[in-house]
C-alpha cells in the first residue's frame, strides 16, 4: 500500500490556522483532505473509534464562514483528534468500552468546547485503552489501533488513537488526557510532542474520569508550537469543574525559546537510564548533552520516593476508579443486561460491559477503600504521594526544569506486554509527576530499533517544571526541539509505502 | 412501659435545604413538577460530568449550626458514600464522612407542660439527595413482588443536612418535643420547609431500652418510614414495647433497621447489621477541602434571628405566659411578630398575650386577614392596652373597641376622647345609678337578702348597663356590694 500524501495536511497546526486566517486555504478544503486522508490509512492505523464527516464538515464551513466575518482563530481549520473519553455533543463516546459502545454524548466537554470554539474542525473521536486504562491501546474493546512508524507496534496509550491519528496525518492536534502518562507515553512512542499540563488547568468537565484527582487533559501535536497554541486555547478556570484553578492563564506560544540561557536542568539520579539499555542510555545522554549546548546549566537532583510511585499511583487510581466507574450500572444509560432483578441486571451489565482491565483495577479500588484496609492502603498511598510531591519541590529547589525518560521503552510489539504489571512499570517515568500534579512533556529525542524491530522507533524526552510552569516548559521544549530536530528523522507509514 | 425500663433515643434528621438550586449543579430546587424535568448530565450523573459545590447550601449548614450552638471547624471535606441504588444516579452519594461542617451543639425543646429540656447533637452534615422510585405492578407501591420501577430525577442532587442527635431522648414524647423543636428551629432560619409530607424533613429514630437506672447502653434498632410526626411518636413507643417485650421474655434485642408500618401500628424487621454495607467512604476527588472562613462565620451569626426556644423562655420566664400560649405565639410568625411590637409599645405582655390570641385570634379566624395584615396596629393595640391598663376605660369597651378597630376605626385613645367613651371611676356619678337600680328590682335585692348572693351579678350589670358601660365595674362591684349589706 502506498499512501500518497497531501501537503495540506503535513502542515502543521499553526501552518495550518495562519493559512485559513489568511483566506488561502478553506477549513474545508483541510478537511475534506484530511477525510480522503483518514478513509485511505484508517483501515490500516485504526486511529478512530468514529469518524465525524458531516460533523467535520459543518464545523469546517462554519470556521470559513466565522473567518470570512473578521474573526481570528488560533486553531482556524485544524483538524482536530478527540479521545474517545471525551463528550461531545449528539457523538458516540465510547471510553473504549463495550458499556458505552452506543451512547450518544448528550453535552460537550469544556476543552473541547473551547478548541471547537478557536476554530479546531473533529475530525474523529479516537480509539484508546478502555476508560484510559493501559499504555498501548490494546485494552480498547472496540479497536485496534497501530504505531503508524510500524504497525506491527502498539500507539502506546491510553491516549494511543489520537497519537496514531496526529502521527498519521489523520488529524493535525490531538487531545489527549493523562492519568499516569497516557499523553507522553503514546507521544514518545509515536514521535509527537504529549503535554499533560498541571493538574487543575485544564476543565475535567466532560472527560469521563478514570482517577479523578490525576487526569488531565492535554495535547498531541508534531510539534512544541502546536501543543502550545492548543494549550492556550483550552487553559483556564472552568466554573463547571470545582478542581480547576482560578488562576489567570500566560499564553505559551508567544514565548517559545531559542536558547537555554540561564535555565537549570535537573537530572534525576536515581532514573539509571543505563538500565534502559545501552542504545537509550546513550541517546539519553545525548539529549542532556544537547540540553547543554543550548545554554543550561545541568544539576544532578534526586527523587528518593519516586520507587514508591508505580505502587503509590496503583492504588490511588484504582480507588478512585471503583467508585468513578459505579455509575456504568445499566440503569440511565449504556449497555443494559438485563436480570433477575436489579441486583443481577447490576451483574450481568458489568460483566459484559467491562473488560479485564477495567475489571481488575475495580477490584483492587474496591479492596483498597474496603473496612479494615482503607488505612493501610488508601491512606498510606495519600501520604507516599505527598512524599513523591515533597520530592519534587526539594529538586526544584535546585533547578527549573528536570528532564528524563518519557518511557522505560520504545513502542513494543502486540501483546509483547502481557503481564499487567510489566505494563503498569512502562509508566514508571512518568507516574511521579502525575501523582505530583506537575506540568511534563514529551518530547522527540531520537530514534532507537527495538530488539528484533524491523525499523527504528521514535524516542521520547520528558521535561517537567513545577505547578503552573508550563510556559518554561513549552518555551525549552521548543528550544530544544527547533535544535535537535529528530521528530522529522523518519517518516510514517514509510513501511506501507515501501511494500 | 414498664418501670423497669428506660428508652434511650436518639433522632436522625434529613431536612431538604430551601435553596434556589440544586446541591451541585444549576438546576431548580423545587418540590414536585413533571418527573425527570429538573435534571441535568450533573445531578443525572452522566459520564464526565462534574459536581460543584453551592455556597448557599453550605452557609445555610453554617447557620443552621451556630443557632444550635455547634462549632463549626475551620475545615470540612465531602466524602464519597459508595453503594448501588438504582435512584441514585452515580451509585454513590456526596456526603460528608470524618469531617462535617459542624459539630456538637444542642436542640432545646419543651415539653406540653412548659419543662425545658436540651438534646445535644452529634453532628451536621451536607449531603445530597436521591431521585424517587415508584414501584409499579406490586400492588402496593412495594418493591417486593413488582414488575418494574420508575424513576424520577428532579430530587436527585437537592442539598440535604443531616442532622444527628445524641442519644439523650426518653420517651416519644420528648422525640417529638424536639423534633418540633428543631421543625421551629430551620422554619425561623429559612433553611427548609420543613414538610413532612413533602419529605423535606424525614427522619429515623435509633431506640434501645435499658433498666432504669443502669449507665450501659442497650442494642438498638433502628426505625424507618415515618412519614409524620404522630407516626413518630407511635413507631418509637410501640418499638420500646417490643423491645421490652422481648426482654422480659428473655430473649435479645438484635440490632437492625425496622420499617413502621403505619396500618398495623408495629415494626417490621428490614435488615440485619450483618447485611449492612461497607460503604467505602472516601474524600470526593472532583471536590477540593472547605476552608470555612471566620469572617463568613461571624457574618452568618449576626443575621441570626430570635430562636424560637429563646423566645419561649422570654415568653414564660420573663413574660409569664403558660406554655401553650408562648407555643401558640411561637408557631404562629406573624402572630408572634405581631405579638412582639405590641408588647415593645405597651410593656405589658399579659394583657398583649389576652387580646391578641384572644380578640385579634378569633376576628382573625372569622375574617381569614391575618393579624399582621389587619387595621389594627400594634400601636393602636398598645394604646388599647394603656387605656385598660390606666383604668381609663373597662374591659367591655376595650372588646367593643378592638371590634372597631379591625373595621378601621383608627386610634383607640381618639374614640374614647371623641365619644366620651371614658370609664368613670367617680363615686358620686355611680352611686346614683346604684340607687336606681337597686331601687327598680326591689324583688332581686330580697332574693339577695334571703342568701341567693349570685343574683348579684345580675345588678351589677344593669348599672354597667345604665352607665352605657362607662362605669368602673370595680366600682360599681363595691358600691353594690356594700348597699346590699346594709
Amino acid at each position: 500500500m502506498s499512501v500518497p500524501m497531501d501537503a495540506r495536511i503535513e502542515k502543521t497546526a499553526s501552518e495550518i490556522a495562519a493559512d485559513v486566517r489568511a483566506r488561502r486555504l478553506s477549513a474545508v478544503e483541510v478537511t475534506e483532505a484530511t477525510l480522503a486522508h483518514v478513509e485511505a490509512v484508517d483501515g490500516l492505523i485504526g486511529s478512530y473509534l468514529t469518524v465525524l464527516s458531516d460533523a467535520a464538515r459543518e464545523h469546517a464551513a462554519r470556521v470559513d464562514e466565522r473567518i470570512r466575518n473578521g474573526e481570528s482563530l488560533s486553531l482556524a481549520g485544524v483538524p482536530l483528534a478527540v479521545k474517545d473519553n471525551m463528550c461531545l455533543e449528539s457523538t458516540r463516546t465510547t471510553c473504549g468500552s463495550k458499556i458505552l459502545e452506543h451512547w450518544i454524548a448528550p453535552y460537550t466537554a469544556t476543552a473541547v468546547a473551547r478548541l471547537l470554539d478557536a476554530g479546531a474542525v473533529p475530525i474523529g473521536k479516537a480509539n484508546c485503552d478502555e476508560f484510559a486504562m493501559g499504555s498501548s491501546c490494546e485494552n480498547s474493546a472496540l479497536e485496534v489501533t497501530r504505531n503508524p512508524y510500524d504497525t506491527s507496534r502498539v500507539p502506546g496509550g491510553s491516549s494511543g488513537g489520537s497519537a496514531a491519528a496526529v502521527a498519521a496525518y489523520e488529524a493535525a492536534i490531538g487531545l489527549g488526557s493523562d492519568t499516569g502518562g497516557s499523553i507522553r507515553e503514546p507521544g514518545a512512542f509515536c514521535n509527537l510532542v504529549g503535554f499533560k499540563p498541571t493538574y487543575g488547568r485544564v476543565s475535567r468537565y466532560g472527560l469521563i474520569a478514570f482517577a479523578s484527582s490525576l487526569d488531565q487533559i492535554g495535547p498531541l501535536a508534531r510539534t512544541v508550537e502546536d501543543a502550545a497554541l492548543v494549550y492556550d486555547a483550552m487553559a483556564g478556570y472552568d466554573p463547571m469543574d470545582a478542581t480547576s484553578i482560578e488562576r489567570a492563564v500566560e499564553p505559551a506560544a508567544g514565548a517559545l525559546l531559542d536558547d537555554l540561557k540561564g535555565v537549570r536542568i535537573g537530572i534525576v539520579r536515581d532514573f539509571d537510564t543505563g538500565a534502559l539499555g545501552a542504545d537509550l542510555d546513550a541517546l539519553y545522554r545525548q539529549a542532556y548533552r544537547d540540553l547543554e549546548q543550548l545554554g543550561a546549566e545541568l544539576v544532578e537532583v534526586t527523587l528518593p520516593t519516586a520507587d514508591y510511585g508505580v505502587p503509590t499511583y496503583y492504588l490511588i487510581a484504582p480507588a478512585e476508579c471503583s467508585s468513578n466507574l459505579a455509575r456504568f450500572d445499566g440503569v440511565r444509560y449504556g449497555l443494559r443486561v438485563d436480570g433477575e432483578d436489579v441486583r443481577a441486571m447490576y451483574d450481568n451489565t458489568r460483566a459484559a460491559g467491562f473488560g479485564p482491565e477495567v475489571k481488575r483495577r475495580i477490584l483492587i479500588g474496591t479492596y483498597a477503600l474496603s473496612s479494615g484496609y482503607y488505612d493501610a492502603y488508601y491512606v498510606r498511598a495519600q501520604k507516599a504521594r505527598t512524599l513523591i510531591a515533597r520530592d519534587f519541590e526539594r529538586a526544584f529547589a535546585r533547578c527549573d526544569l528536570i528532564a528524563c525518560p518519557a518511557a522505560s521503552c520504545t513502542a513494543f510489539e502486540f501483546a509483547a506486554k502481557s503481564d499487567p504489571y510489566s505494563m503498569y512499570l512502562m509508566d514508571y517515568y512518568t507516574i511521579p509527576m502525575s501523582l505530583a500534579g506537575l506540568p511534563a512533556l514529551s518530547v522527540p529525542c531520537g530514534w532507537s530499533r527495538p530488539e528484533g524491530g524491523a525499523v527504528p522507533m521514535p524516542v521520547g524526552l520528558q521535561l517537567c517544571t513545577p505547578l503552573f510552569g508550563e510556559r518554561l516548559l513549552l518555551g525549552a521544549a521548543h528550544a530544544y526541539e527547533r535544535a535537535t530536530r529528530h521528530a522529522s528523522a523518519r517518516k510514517p507509514l514509510a513501511q506501507e509505502a515501501r511494500a | 412501659m414498664s418501670p423497669a425500663y428506660e428508652a434511650v433515643i436518639g433522632i436522625e434528621c434529613h431536612v431538604e435545604l430551601k435553596t434556589a438550586t440544586k446541591m451541585f449543579c444549576g438546576c431548580p430546587n423545587a418540590f414536585g413538577g413533571e418527573p425527570n424535568t429538573k435534571i441535568c448530565p450533573v445531578c443525572l450523573g452522566m459520564p464526565g460530568a462534574l459536581p460543584v459545590p453551592n455556597a448557599y447550601a453550605i452557609e445555610l449548614i453554617v447557620t443552621t449550626g451556630l443557632a444550635l450552638g455547634a462549632s463549626i471547624p475551620d475545615f470540612s471535606k465531602f466524602d464519597r458514600k459508595n453503594y448501588f441504588y438504582p435512584d441514585m444516579p452515580k451509585d454513590y452519594q456526596i456526603s460528608q464522612y470524618d469531617m462535617p461542617l459542624t459539630v456538637g451543639g444542642a436542640v432545646k425543646y419543651w415539653l406540653e407542660d412548659g419543662t425545658t429540656k436540651e438534646c445535644r447533637l452529634t453532628r451536621i452534615h451536607l449531603e445530597e439527595d436521591t431521585g424517587k422510585s415508584t414501584h409499579a405492578g406490586s400492588g402496593d407501591g412495594r418493591i417486593a413482588g413488582s414488575e418494574y420501577s420508575l424513576l424520577d430525577f428532579n430530587r436527585a442532587g437537592v442539598p440535604l443536612m443531616e442532622c444527628v442527635s445524641e442519644p439523650e431522648l426518653r420517651s416519644p414524647q420528648e422525640a417529638i418535643a424536639y423534633l418540633e423543636s428543631l421543625r421551629r428551629t430551620l422554619l425561623a432560619l429559612g433553611v427548609s420547609d420543613v414538610k413532612m409530607e413533602e419529605g423535606s424533613l424525614r427522619c429515623d429514630a435509633n431506640v434501645s431500652v435499658r433498666l432504669a437506672g443502669s449507665t450501659e447502653l442497650g442494642t438498638k434498632t433502628e426505625i424507618k418510614n415515618m412519614n409524620s410526626f404522630r407516626s413518630v411518636e407511635r413507631a418509637i413507643a410501640s418499638e420500646i414495647e417490643r423491645q421490652i417485650e422481648v426482654l422480659t421474655s428473655g430473649g435479645r434485642v438484635v440490632q437492625e433497621t425496622r420499617g413502621w408500618d403505619e396500618v398495623n401500628g408495629v415494626t417490621h424487621s428490614m435488615r440485619s447489621k450483618e447485611e449492612a454495607h461497607d460503604y467505602r467512604y472516601f474524600p470526593d476527588p472532583d471536590l477540593v477541602p472547605l476552608e470555612i472562613s471566620r469572617i463568613d462565620v461571624d457574618r452568618l451569626r449576626t443575621t441570626l434571628p430570635a430562636l424560637p426556644w429563646q423566645r419561649f423562655e422570654r415568653y414564660t420566664a420573663a413574660y409569664g405566659l403558660g406554655a401553650k400560649q408562648a407555643t401558640q405565639l411561637i408557631d404562629n410568625r406573624s402572630l408572634g411578630t405581631y405579638f412582639d411590637r405590641v408588647v415593645e409599645c405597651s410593656g405589658n405582655p399579659q394583657q398583649s398575650s389576652n387580646f391578641v390570641l384572644g380578640d385579634l385570634a378569633r376576628l382573625a379566624n372569622e375574617s381569614g386577614v391575618a393579624v399582621g395584615d389587619s387595621q389594627v396596629l400594634p400601636e393602636h393595640l398598645a394604646e388599647l392596652i394603656g387605656l385598660v391598663e390606666g383604668k381609663r376605660i373597662n374591659s367591655t369597651t376595650a372588646k367593643a373597641l378592638v371590634e372597631r378597630m379591625w373595621n378601621g376605626a383608627g386610634s383607640p385613645a381618639a374614640i374614647v376622647e371623641r365619644e366620651g367613651l371614658a370609664q368613670t371611676s367617680d363615686p358620686a356619678t355611680i352611686e346614683p345609678l346604684v340607687d336606681e337600680v337597686l331601687a327598680a328590682h326591689a324583688a332581686v335585692v330580697a332574693d339577695y337578702r334571703a342568701g341567693k348572693t349570685n343574683v348579684m351579678g345580675f345588678l351589677v350589670g344593669q348599672v354597667m348597663k345604665a352607665s352605657r358601660g362607662k362605669a368602673n365595674p370595680a366600682l360599681v362591684n363595691d358600691l353594690v356590694r356594700e348597699k346590699l349589706s346594709r
